[in-house]
């Protein structure tokens, strides 16, 4: 009996501390209940149900996860270089970084929009786009890599993008930071921001066979600052959604002097009404400068073009054009549910969020129930284009999913939780606390016409406590929930690379069977490829000198190669003769001051090396790829500027040797 | 106090998902794993005619030069790198006398699906051992493999 007495005290102590740890909910291992760990456990040797596309932030990078395990499938270099792919060190690659300011190796990639036909996700593409230098690039979902880049002229911070139509008809960019445009001259002071300063929002027109990229026109709007956007779907397709803030047209301590309104506004554009005004020649043509970059796979090369001259039409003076629709505080998300009927802003600093009609906005055109203009455009009545506010959601609410049932989940940066409410009604059914600070959140073809709810994913700002400690800087942190059953349930940590801004995911068998295995070497069109080791050489023109390399399991033809004098450029082209899938090949060289490479099955890339000292200097595979691996290796002999050594070159046989000329 | 003990076993829960010797039954065989498992006596594998679509091949008693001829060309884009044409070793076995050697079937075979037949036949699997290499596999189609075999055939001497 006593031992019994005992045993209860104890136990009632465990249950004490167990439940006082249960009160604070935002404790690092807190929130998790029941089966979570059977909902996301893939066992070894299969495969995830959905792929994740999660923006790398400021790392530039683009992130592929498995949905539900969170494993890191893959990180796609995109505004940025990345040293373990080469990309942006081989010679084929820079022109992708090109822009009309030089070689930008870095930007700030925020959100990702994939490719869709009839509004569903359709597998092709992801885009996403540069924030800082602005940019939107194209990765193809075939090859896992970057595809294109695109720069926008008249713009700066190209934060609303790359959000797509429902049949990838335009990818748009809008700037978030309102500056003088590129065709005047931008020496002006700073103060005279609501003369001089001004807004565009572009449509990227995409190629409905090869995805292409173009700047189809561009919308010139009052100096404001352009945040997220959304396009029109169903009855709604043929009109885009920007939401903007500083309409103080505030230039110093934004902080404060943006945020004096009570409203700012969704911008909605008619863009088939653009079309018809392109059509009737009404855009003016302006000169700038803006790169478009493209990748080819037969060539296994980037080129960079500097194109001259973009479309702008007038917000102001073309009617029916654009249209403000009032919204409280500084909206930031703004977001289409799958019917295309509702309009969700997301006033960051608002304690409600505005959820519009799109039949009530029409009716309000045409009954033209303006309360006035703005820098020329109408302001449409906030009363006469809204369906409803819902009433205290928590506090700063940011981003908007639709879960297809009626029911649309908005993420709370400052209350740290996601809300689910229902669209009709506008009440509140759950909410659940987010790790910390949620940003974007994200449910699979959640921007969609067609959503498969089976989970959301908070993408958080801050992390603190949810990892190990790993210095002043934490990796970011992304939680899993459940939302097949009425309450949402948290069933994954995971961290992610860089700041997730906004993510895509969609299931894996849209994607998994297109992926290409390897680039067939018979088709390689590089001007450089060796097809073969019979075409190795090494061939010097004047101080340039072109070496044609082959790869294979497991040696380099040529791997000895005399000749070199210091200063010379010397180009490495390098083909992998494998034909074998996840067989490739890397190559790097003692002192190169760039990278390495890592060529794939079938490819060829260029690695260029400027010797600045006399001596034997080895090169080698860097990826490990067969027993022999380490013995895949070779030197070169660099003499001294103005040598006669020979060029001479080869492998085992056919290696130079001693007193002997030539091959 | 009923909300306590439910937070005990949420704590019970998490350290029993927590241990791995819990989950040892949820291994699952891998793509990888299952051709592991067939290897080394698979009691069906054919050492003469290897594994693959091709058997029973007949070939006719001279060479079709023309298809050897573009045999060569696929032999110096994919093969060359590894194959002397002579008997001599390379990165694996010179090709000189292959034709004799093996049953057109057991080339085809070999040549579009190493992967398997590495994993299988014996000597191949004898040949790894020396080679250490395996074989890549050159995603060559019926069609390049069959004039790369009648490459090997004028290699070997057939007019």
């Amino acid at each position: 009996m006593k031992l019994a007495q005992s045993t209860l005290a104890a136990l009632a102590i465990a249950t004490l501390l167990g439940g006082m740890n249960a009160c604070k909910p935002k404790s690092a291992g807190s929130a998790v209940s029941g089966n979570a760990a059977e909902k996301v456990y893939v066992p070894p040797g299969k495969y995830d149900e959905f792929y994740n596309f999660v923006s790398g932030g400021f790392s530039g990078q683009l992130s592929v996860y498995g949905l539900p395990s969170g494993r890191l499938l893959r990180v796609i270099p995109v505004f940025s270089v990345d040293p373990e792919k080469g990309w942006g060190f081989s010679e084929e690659t820079k022109p992708m970084l090109n822009t009309s300011h030089g070689f930008v190796p870095w930007d700030d990639l925020h959100h990702v929009n994939m490719s869709q036909t009839n509004g569903e996700i359709d597998g092709r593409w992801v885009f996403v786009n540069g924030n800082n230098t602005p940019r939107v690039a194209r990765v193809d979902l075939k090859t896992f890599r970057t595809a294109e880049i695109l720069e926008l002229p008249n713009s700066a911070g190209n934060h609303s993008s790359p959000f797509i139509t429902e049949n990838t008809e335009y990818v748009v960019a809008g700037t978030r930071f309102s500056v003088p445009l590129d065709n005047v001259s931008g020496d002006v002071p700073i103060d005279t921001y609501k003369k001089n300063f001004k807004g565009t929002v572009s449509f990227i027109s995409v190629d409905k066979d090869n995805g292409q990229m173009d700047i189809a026109f561009q919308i010139e709007t009052p100096g404001v600052n352009f945040d997220l956007s959304h396009a029109g779907k169903g009855p709604s397709h043929g009109w885009f959604f920007f939401s903007c803030y500083n309409t103080e047209q505030a230039y110093t301590l934004q902080e404060v002097n943006a945020s004096k309104n009570d409203k700012d506004f969704i911008m909605a554009v008619n863009w088939k009404k653009a079309e018809e005004y392109l059509k009737a020649g009404k855009g003016k043509k302006v000169q700038v400068k803006y790169a478009h970059n493209t990748y080819s796979d037969e060539n296994h090369s980037a080129t960079s073009e500097i194109r001259k001259e973009v479309t702008v039409l007038s917000s102001s003076e073309l009617e029916g054009l654009c249209y403000f629709i009032p919204c409280p505080k500084s909206p930031h998300g703004c977001d289409v549910d799958p019917t295309g009927e509702y309009i969700v802003g997301s006033g960051k600093l608002a304690a409600l969020i505005p959820v519009f009609s799109f039949t009530k906005m029409l009716k309000a055109i045409e009954d033209k129930a303006y309360e006035g203009d703005y820098g020329g455009i109408p302001v449409i009545k906030y009363e006469a284009a809204l369906h409803g506010e819902v009433q205290k959601p928590g506090l700063g609410p940011l981003h908007t999913e639709f879960d297809g049932k009626g029911n649309a989940i908005t993420s709370m940066f400052v209350s740290s939780e996601l809300v689910k409410w229902n669209i009709q009604s506008l009440q509140v059914v759950d909410r659940v606390p987010t790790y910390y600070s949620v940003g974007h959140l994200m449910i699979p073809g959640g921007d969609s016409r067609k959503p498969d709810a089976k989970y959301v994913i908070a993408y958080n700002k801050i992390t603190k406590d949810r990892y190990l400690p790993t210095g002043p800087e934490l990796s970011q942190s992304a939680q899993l929930y459940d939302i097949t059953g009425d309450k949402m349930q948290l069933i994954l940590d995971f961290p992610t690379i860089g700041e997730p801004h906004y993510a895509q995911a969609v299931r894996a068998e849209k994607i998994r069977d297109n992926s290409l295995k390897i680039f067939k070497i018979e088709d390689n069109k590089h001007p450089y490829a060796a097809k073969g080791e019979k075409e190795t050489k090494v061939v010097r023109e004047g101080n340039k000198v072109h070496v044609y390399l082959t790869e294979i399991r497991s040696h380099l033809t040529p791997d000895n190669i005399e000749g070199i004098r210091v200063g010379d450029e010397v180009y490495f082209h390098v083909t992998n003769l494998e034909q074998d899938w996840d067989i490739p090949h890397g190559f790097a060289i003692k002192g190169a001051d760039n990278g390495e490479l890592l060529v794939m099955p079938g490819e060829t890339s260029t690695l260029k090396w400027v010797p600045n000292r006399v001596g034997i200097f080895p090169m080698y595979c860097t990826d490990f790829c067969s027993a022999l691996h380490q013995e895949m290796s070779g030197y070169i002999r660099v003499s001294p500027a103005g040598s006669n050594v020979p060029i001479k070159w080869g492998t085992g046989e056919t290696a130079p040797e001693d007193n002997t000329s030539g091959q | 106090m009923k909300k306590f003990l439910v937070s005990g076993t949420i704590a019970l829960t998490i350290f029993a998902c927590g241990n791995p010797g819990q989950n040892s039954t949820e291994t699952s065989s891998t793509p990888a794993a299952s051709t592991e498992a067939t290897a080394n006596g698979n009691p069906s594998y054919d050492p003469k005619r290897g594994e693959g679509k091709f058997e029973n091949m007949e070939l006719p008693a001279t060479l079709d030069v023309a298809m050897a001829e573009k045999g060569k060309q696929i032999y110096e884009v994919k093969c060359a790198s590894c194959h002397k044409l002579s008997d001599e070793r390379l990165v694996g076995p010179g090709w000189k006398g292959v034709s004799a050697k093996h049953k057109p079937e057991w080339i085809m075979n070999f040549i579009t699906n190493p992967d398997a037949m590495i994993d299988q036949d014996p000597e191949l699997q004898a040949q790894l051992e020396i080679c250490l290499v395996r074989m890549p596999d050159q995603n060559l189609s019926d069609d390049d493999a069959r004039q790369l075999l009648e490459f090997m055939r004028q290699n070997d001497g057939v007019k």
